[in-house]
């Protein structure tokens, strides 16, 4: 039995004139991320996209899975291709249904004839499918107003398809139309999410990490792939870069007052992000700040952060409450990397009392003391670019 | 640039003989020992010789010896099995606060199922007291489990005592000792300290991952913790790990047959010990006395993690704490009584004989640099 995947689209739908591109760039975004699991037939007609798998042996609970990861894309089914020949649909749904059937108590069948050519009306087809169901399967009953399952019958110009779950998409608009911005990724809870929330509304990624060895070890970095690996079944591949930030920390160390460290280190993070993010065409930042989280992420502090850099900086999880961000972290199964307790970069240095009302005069004199651009040259001499599939 | 490992508390490398061994056990005698036909008489032959060998390290007989998968299961195997034989002759099992977490876990799942479990504390050394063993154990105490030499600092336990003490007190208690640091390293009879059950792990000496073995004194009745044949005399059933089994025995062979190691050691450890202590930075946390195959010590102010990963950059590889507590604050050195400071900032150092002096000298040199170049934690 031949089975493929219709998708409904999401939001794209409102998207009016602008519509073709998204449908397009949705479409390129499904046969790449299908490519590894083997080739398949994309194909858009109608208003539909079928996801068709070439060869018989190329698993579709996988496509399924992987579908079900790909923003742009509201709801699909599974559906059963079928002969289009009234008495062969009838055998092929019963025999496709069978397990769903096993599952629910009542349902009803709904067909769409697109083929005018086909011998029977829609009504018709509804009729002789549910009563050929109805026969099958007694102990399910037939409930037009509030069935289990619906069972939709499509009669199109190549075949007819069956189909009656619909299965929940991952929503949100297709990565690559709204652009591309970089990520700081620390290796925490909140990163990952923000990085998610960002490709849902069609973003692209790219992805800056700085490590701090020796004060930071490989396994921190080893847990920011990993995580990234996660993030990627969403927003599709990305290239991370991995800053060298020891010698810009020891610096700040040793030339700045103690309560200021933090948020001198932030700023550079901006900046170094900010370029590596205008080398990679990058159009703005996002961070996993959370207003009041920690003493950077004050309002002040922000205030102080934000105007290191030129671009605009997202950050989707500035009105969330940590319990909202862990539940999404669940979600997208960051959480149990994000717990692994490695030092972070972020941790090492950290002042017992660092400023939470830092006056960006004062902060700006500190940073005064060091002469950062011969460091960040040398830093971005010196990225390690790690490609995440 | 050369590896100098410093970690041979947390595991060793293979001796080439032993790796040899496994090789041909895994190609050759691949049989399974239970077999009835040649092939597997052939490999029960090479695992027969290989008990013999572990058995006459710590003058045993053949039969005393149970190869297991390595210290946990031992362990596991030891404190379970001994508490379900006995538990209808008492209720309060004896053990120390700075056991290894194989036995450490077990004493607290144990004391959840309701059985009294006391704790003894470590002095500043990180030794448990004899006087404290003789208050505890009373006559209705059905196990002892004391550790041979700690895992993080090499103190060495008055195991030799503990068998009077459990006679006097007319306990029923079986007295099991965790060995895995002190095997092939220190003399180590159990029949003469009156040890019933005692764990040992090949990794920790020169074999593969995955085998260890745990000596049952002869009499000695425990209940295994699996169900299934009757390997090992179904204290430990499931087809014998017969390639790494047998290449701990050429691992044990070998260490036998080396007399100077003891002394090479010795000196390696006094060369340290000297040298450490011209950094003015450096606390020591092992005692004088402790096993010399380690020492603990902390550089206050520098993370143990940040020194680590440096000396790991100039392919020095030592250990924070203990290496099978990856990011948890070390239980051992916290009962001993050290402050919050020095366990953040303790590494330990753990010999093998094929360390130099000069791999000595290059430690040294690498440490000073980085207390002069690493930021202090705060």
């Amino acid at each position: 039995m031949k089975e493929v995947i219709i998708i409904k689209l999401g939001e794209i739908v409102l998207k009016g004139l602008n519509r073709k591109t998204f449908e397009d760039r949705l479409i390129k975004n499904i046969k790449h991320r299908l490519h590894k699991i083997g080739p398949c037939k994309v194909k858009n007609s109608q208003s539909i996209i079928t996801v068709a798998p070439v060869f018989d042996d190329i698993d579709i609970d996988e496509v399924a899975d992987c579908i079900s990861h790909i923003f742009g894309i509201a709801a699909f089914s599974r559906a059963c291709v079928a002969e289009k020949d009234i008495e062969n649909i009838k055998i092929t749904s019963a025999e496709y249904l069978k397990d769903h059937f096993d599952r629910i108590t009542s349902f009803k069948v709904e067909a769409k004839r697109s083929d005018k050519k086909f011998p029977f009306t829609s009504p018709e087809i509804a009729r002789e499918v549910g009563g050929y169901l109805a026969d099958t399967f007694p102990e399910v009953t037939v409930d037009v107003h509030d069935p289990d399952a619906v069972v939709t019958v499509e009669i199109r110009d190549d075949a007819a398809y069956i189909h009656s779950e619909v299965l929940k998409g991952a929503g949100g608009i297709p990565v690559g139309t709204g652009g591309k911005a970089a990520i700081l990724i620390s290796g925490g809870i909140d990163s990952p999410v923000a990085a998610y929330m960002m490709a849902k509304r069609g973003i692209e990624l790219t992805a800056v990490h700085f490590a701090s060895p020796p004060y930071t070890s490989e396994r921190a970095e080893e847990k920011v792939v990993g995580l990234l690996e996660r993030v990627a079944k969403y927003s599709g591949r990305m290239t991370m870069y991995t800053v060298p930030f020891t010698k810009l920390q020891e610096e700040i160390r040793d030339k700045c007052h103690e309560e200021y460290f933090t948020i001198i280190m932030r700023r550079f993070m901006m900046m170094l992000s900010e370029r590596i993010a205008k080398q990679n065409e990058c159009q703005a930042l996002i961070t996993g700040e959370s207003l009041g989280q920690v003493a950077s992420q004050t309002i002040g502090a922000i205030a102080c952060t934000d105007i290191a850099c030129d671009m605009p900086v997202f950050r989707p999880l500035i009105g969330m409450d940590k319990e909202e961000i862990i539940t999404i972290s669940r979600k997208i199964d960051t959480f149990d990397i994000s717990i692994q307790p490695y030092e972070d970069c972020c941790t090492v240095f950290t002042p017992k009392h660092p400023r939470t009302r830092p006056v960006l005069k004062n902060v700006l004199a500190e940073e005064q003391k060091i002469d950062y651009e011969p460091l960040f040259s040398e830093a971005l001499q010196n990225l390690k670019v790690t490609e995440i599939n | 640039m050369e590896e100098i490992y410093l970690d041979n508390s947390a595991t060793t490398k293979v001796y080439p003989e032993a790796a040899e061994k496994a090789f041909q056990m895994m190609t050759r005698y691949y049989g399974n020992p239970s077999s009835l036909h040649s092939k597997g008489l052939e490999a029960e032959h090479q695992l027969t010789a290989a008990r013999k060998i572990i058995a006459s390290s710590m003058n045993a007989l053949p039969e005393e010896i149970y190869f297991t998968s390595g210290g946990t299961e031992g362990n596991n195997t030891a404190v379970f099995g001994a508490v379900n034989a006995l538990k209808k002759r008492g209720n309060r099992i004896v053990t120390t606060a700075i056991e290894h977490s194989s036995v450490m876990e077990a004493m607290q799942k144990l004391e959840k199922d309701g059985f009294e479990v006391i704790y003894l504390s470590p002095d500043i050394n990180g030794k448990i007291r004899i006087d404290d063993v003789r208050s505890a154990v009373t006559k209705d105490t059905i196990l002892v489990s004391i550790m041979a030499v700690n895992n993080e600092l090499g103190s060495i336990q008055p195991i030799e005592k503990v068998h009077r003490i459990i006679e006097n007190a007319k306990s029923p208690a079986l007295f099991h000792v965790d060995a895995v640091q002190a095997f092939m390293k220190m003399p180590l009879v159990p029949k003469k300290y009156g040890i019933d059950l005692m764990t040992v792990s090949g990794h920790k000496i020169h074999a593969p991952k995955g085998v260890g073995a745990l000596y049952i004194r002869k009499g000695v009745r425990i209940l295994p913790l699996h169900s299934g044949g009757l390997q090992e005399k179904g204290i430990r059933p499931g087809t014998e790990p017969v390639p790494a089994a047998c290449a701990m025995g050429v691992a044990v062979d070998m260490l036998s047959a080396d007399h100077e190691r003891h002394d090479i050691i010795l000196s390696l450890n006094s060369y340290c010990r000297e040298k450490l202590s011209e950094i003015s930075e450096v606390v020591f946390n092992s005692d004088n006395d402790a096993l010399p195959y380690i020492i603990n010590i902390s550089i206050p102010g520098f993370r143990s993690e940040t020194l680590l990963h440096y000396l790991a950059e100039k392919n020095i590889f030592v250990s924070s704490g203990s290496a099978c507590a990856k990011g948890h604050k070390s239980h051992v050195l916290a009962s001993v009584g050290l402050d919050g400071d020095r366990i953040d900032s303790a590494l330990r150092i753990s010999f093998s004989e094929d360390i130099t002096k000069e791999n000595i000298d290059y430690l040294i040199l690498c440490l000073k640099n980085a207390v002069s170049s690493l930021a202090r934690s705060k």
